[in-house]
């Protein structure tokens, strides 16, 4: 039983099946990469499991409760996190401001009224913020504006605010998209040291196949809104259905 | 200090200084001289001063921080006026009641139209909010709800007033006619002549300043605060909050409650300086001004909303004051033909015409300051944005 259940997921916008009887179980405490060539519907899927999608049919259970009909927050509320493929920050505030916003939303919930504390008085926020900024070699850049700061930095605050809400899966959407090679390899390196250091579940939506292999512990293919194949990554390279899906039908 | 960092501090006491000596400072230029016209010093200028500010400061809560801009905070002032002049007239003339029911009437106006107006944002919102204050505006102007009731609610075009007739239960036989605070009547002034100066102190500018430092203060604490910080997250990102575990929801209305009470404040002080309320308080070009007033100033930040609300009320009352006879005075020592050529041109800026004046500085700090007068003060200092003061966006914590 993963922590993450997909059952029976059909998704249909107007004629077009986006998803079509998608099942799918992501384990606990692995990397999981989730695959396909362009309008195979992993946005779509993805879209579905942070509950900004109702799928038509299917359930999607995390750790035994249903995310469907939830809103984002709540969603975030129970332990999953989402990396965007444009990284998503608060672009108007500095880095330690970002860091803080997601710690006091870890430590206070979806809403809490503190009108009259000094935030930098909040002493366990701010030392957690300061921690993450730490472990994510970000502390030099703390006081920096974030809308000047590279793509790799942006993407790196980013997953520095998922993790310091301590989620139990985080969810990335093509995470190197649109990077310099340096920058992606950067973000490899990054999550690779996370997903040693911490106990958590990472599902990958990619389609830079580096990052893909380099990463991941099990891979699923998806073609045509359907899961084509589920395997490690070993047996996905060389298996006769990944290539019809990627070349098979280009050729 | 007061729970505030230094430089907070050192601002707050800016405002209180200017509070404390605004009688001063305004009077600068001698009784008799030819400059005495541009004297801002007297009490009905002064007051406003204070409550304008305190209008803006409780608007830029809302949009300094959220960036929802608000096209309807005039339905607050308005009936925090017709709160306060109704405690005049069932209780008697100390403004205190008036006060609290003023913020308590407005604080529970914003709960449903902020409930309503934030279910859309961007331009949607300013004009949700736009309708609900023009709908406030004709439910009073008409007095609907008072006709409904077969009662005076809001006395239509006349305006509310307090009459010798009605109950005020709470005064005794020598209780001043006039509001006041305990007995300190809000009209009652100290005047002090200085040589050629003329400083005059009045009680009701003093009580105004009061609520405009404590207002002032009050906004510090909730720009420092997480909530604060929550309000500049809505600004900034509301994807990136939504999906980090934050609901927007709350938090936007709470702010749009607070700057509610704000405005339900200035409108009671309004009614305690002069116990009148009319619609036309509610009316969209008020709702305007406060607009101007903040942009004018410098949106988000802390003490802009002040400068911005001083700056308007300034225009307002002495360009506007600027006649026709006064103008030829001032460029009597021209040649004829010049001087009727300039009373001609300036005449269209002063007067009535003194929204030119506004619209003409309204538009150059906008091209050249988007900033705001704060951004303004900030290059004339020589101080770089990143240190700035009060911008609350980029600020630093000390260590």
């Amino acid at each position: 039983m993963g922590i993450l259940e997909v059952k029976g997921v059909n998704k249909r916008f107007g004629g077009l099946q986006a998803l079509g009887d998608v099942n799918l179980s992501i384990a606990e405490n692995t990397v999981h990469a989730i695959i396909g060539p362009n309008g195979a519907g992993k946005s779509t899927l993805l879209n579905v499991l942070i509950g900004k999608l109702i799928p038509d049919t299917g359930s999607v259970m995390f750790d035994g409760q249903s995310v469907l009909g939830r809103a984002p927050h709540e969603i975030n509320q129970m332990g999953i996190s989402r990396v965007f493929q444009t990284p998503e920050i608060f672009s108007e505030l500095n880095v330690m401001e970002n860091m803080m916003i997601s710690c006091f939303a870890k430590r206070d919930g979806s809403f809490r009224m503190q009108a009259m504390a000094d935030m930098f008085g909040e002493k366990d926020v701010v030392e957690k913020a300061e921690k993450m900024l730490v472990d994510m070699e970000m502390a030099d850049k703390r006081y920096d504006h974030t809308a000047a700061m590279s793509r790799g930095d942006k993407r790196r605050l980013e997953i520095a605010m998922c993790l310091s809400q301590e989620p139990r899966l985080l969810l990335l959407d093509e995470p190197t998209a649109g990077m310099a090679r340096a920058d992606t390899n950067n973000t490899i390196d990054l999550l690779k040291q996370i997903k040693d250091e911490r106990d958590i579940t990472i599902a990958i939506i990619e389609h830079d196949m580096h990052v893909v292999f380099s990463l991941s512990e099990r891979i699923t293919v998806l073609a045509q809104g359907t899961p084509l194949v589920e395997d490690t990554p070993d047996n996905i390279k060389g298996h006769p259905k990944v290539k019809e899906a990627y070349l098979g039908e280009a050729a | 200090m007061l729970g505030l960092e230094k430089k907070d501090f050192n601002l707050l006491m800016v405002v209180v200084a200017l509070s404390l000596f605004a009688p001063l400072i305004l009077n600068i230029f001698p009784k008799e001289s030819a400059f005495a016209f541009f004297n801002g010093g007297y009490p009905d200028l002064m007051q406003r001063f204070a409550i304008f500010g305190i209008f803006a400061i409780g608007f830029n809560i809302l949009f300094g921080l959220t960036g929802y801009l608000s096209f309807g905070h005039a339905a607050f002032l308005g009936v925090g006026s017709y709160a306060a002049v109704w405690m005049f007239k069932l209780l008697g003339y100390n403004v205190l009641p008036g006060l609290i029911l003023s913020v308590v009437v407005a604080g529970l106006l914003s709960v449903v139209i902020g409930f309503v107006s934030l279910r859309r944002s961007g331009i949607y919102f300013s004009i949700l909010t736009l309708a609900f204050a023009q709908m406030m505006y004709s439910i009073a102007y008409s007095d609907l709800f008072g006709r409904w009731l077969g009662i005076t609610l809001t006395n239509g075009e006349t305006g509310l007033q307090v009459y010798n007739n009605d109950p005020q239960i709470l005064m005794g036989p020598d209780s001043s006619t006039v509001p006041h605070i305990f007995g300190l009547e809000m009209s009652s002034r100290l005047t002090l002549p200085v040589g050629p100066w003329e400083f005059v102190f009045p009680v009701g500018y003093y009580f105004c300043a009061i609520f405009l430092v404590i207002s002032f203060y009050l906004s510090i604490r909730i720009f420092r605060s997480p909530f604060g910080l929550m309000l500049r997250a809505v600004k900034s990102n509301n994807q990136r909050m939504t999906y980090t575990g934050l609901n927007p929801r709350p938090y936007t209305l709470a702010a749009f409650i607070i700057s509610g009470m704000y405005a339900g404040l200035a409108g009671g002080l309004l009614a305690s300086m002069d116990p009148l309320a009319g619609a036309e308080r509610m009316y969209w070009t008020e709702s305007g001004a406060v607009v101007i007033m903040t942009v004018l100033g410098g949106v988000g930040t802390l003490i802009g909303p002040v400068l911005g609300a001083g700056t308007i009320k300034y225009m307002e009352n002495i360009i506007s004051k600027m006649n026709e006879k006064l103008l030829h005075e001032w460029f009597s020592f021209l040649p004829e033909s010049l001087e009727k050529a300039m009373v001609w041109s300036a005449s269209w800026f002063t007067g009535e015409g003194w929204h030119m004046t506004q619209g003409v500085v309204f538009m150059l700090v906008i091209i050249f300051l988007p900033g705001g007068l704060v951004q303004g003060s900030n290059k004339l200092f020589g101080r770089r944005k990143r240190k700035s003061t009060d911008d609350a966006a980029t600020k630093q914590p000390a260590e």
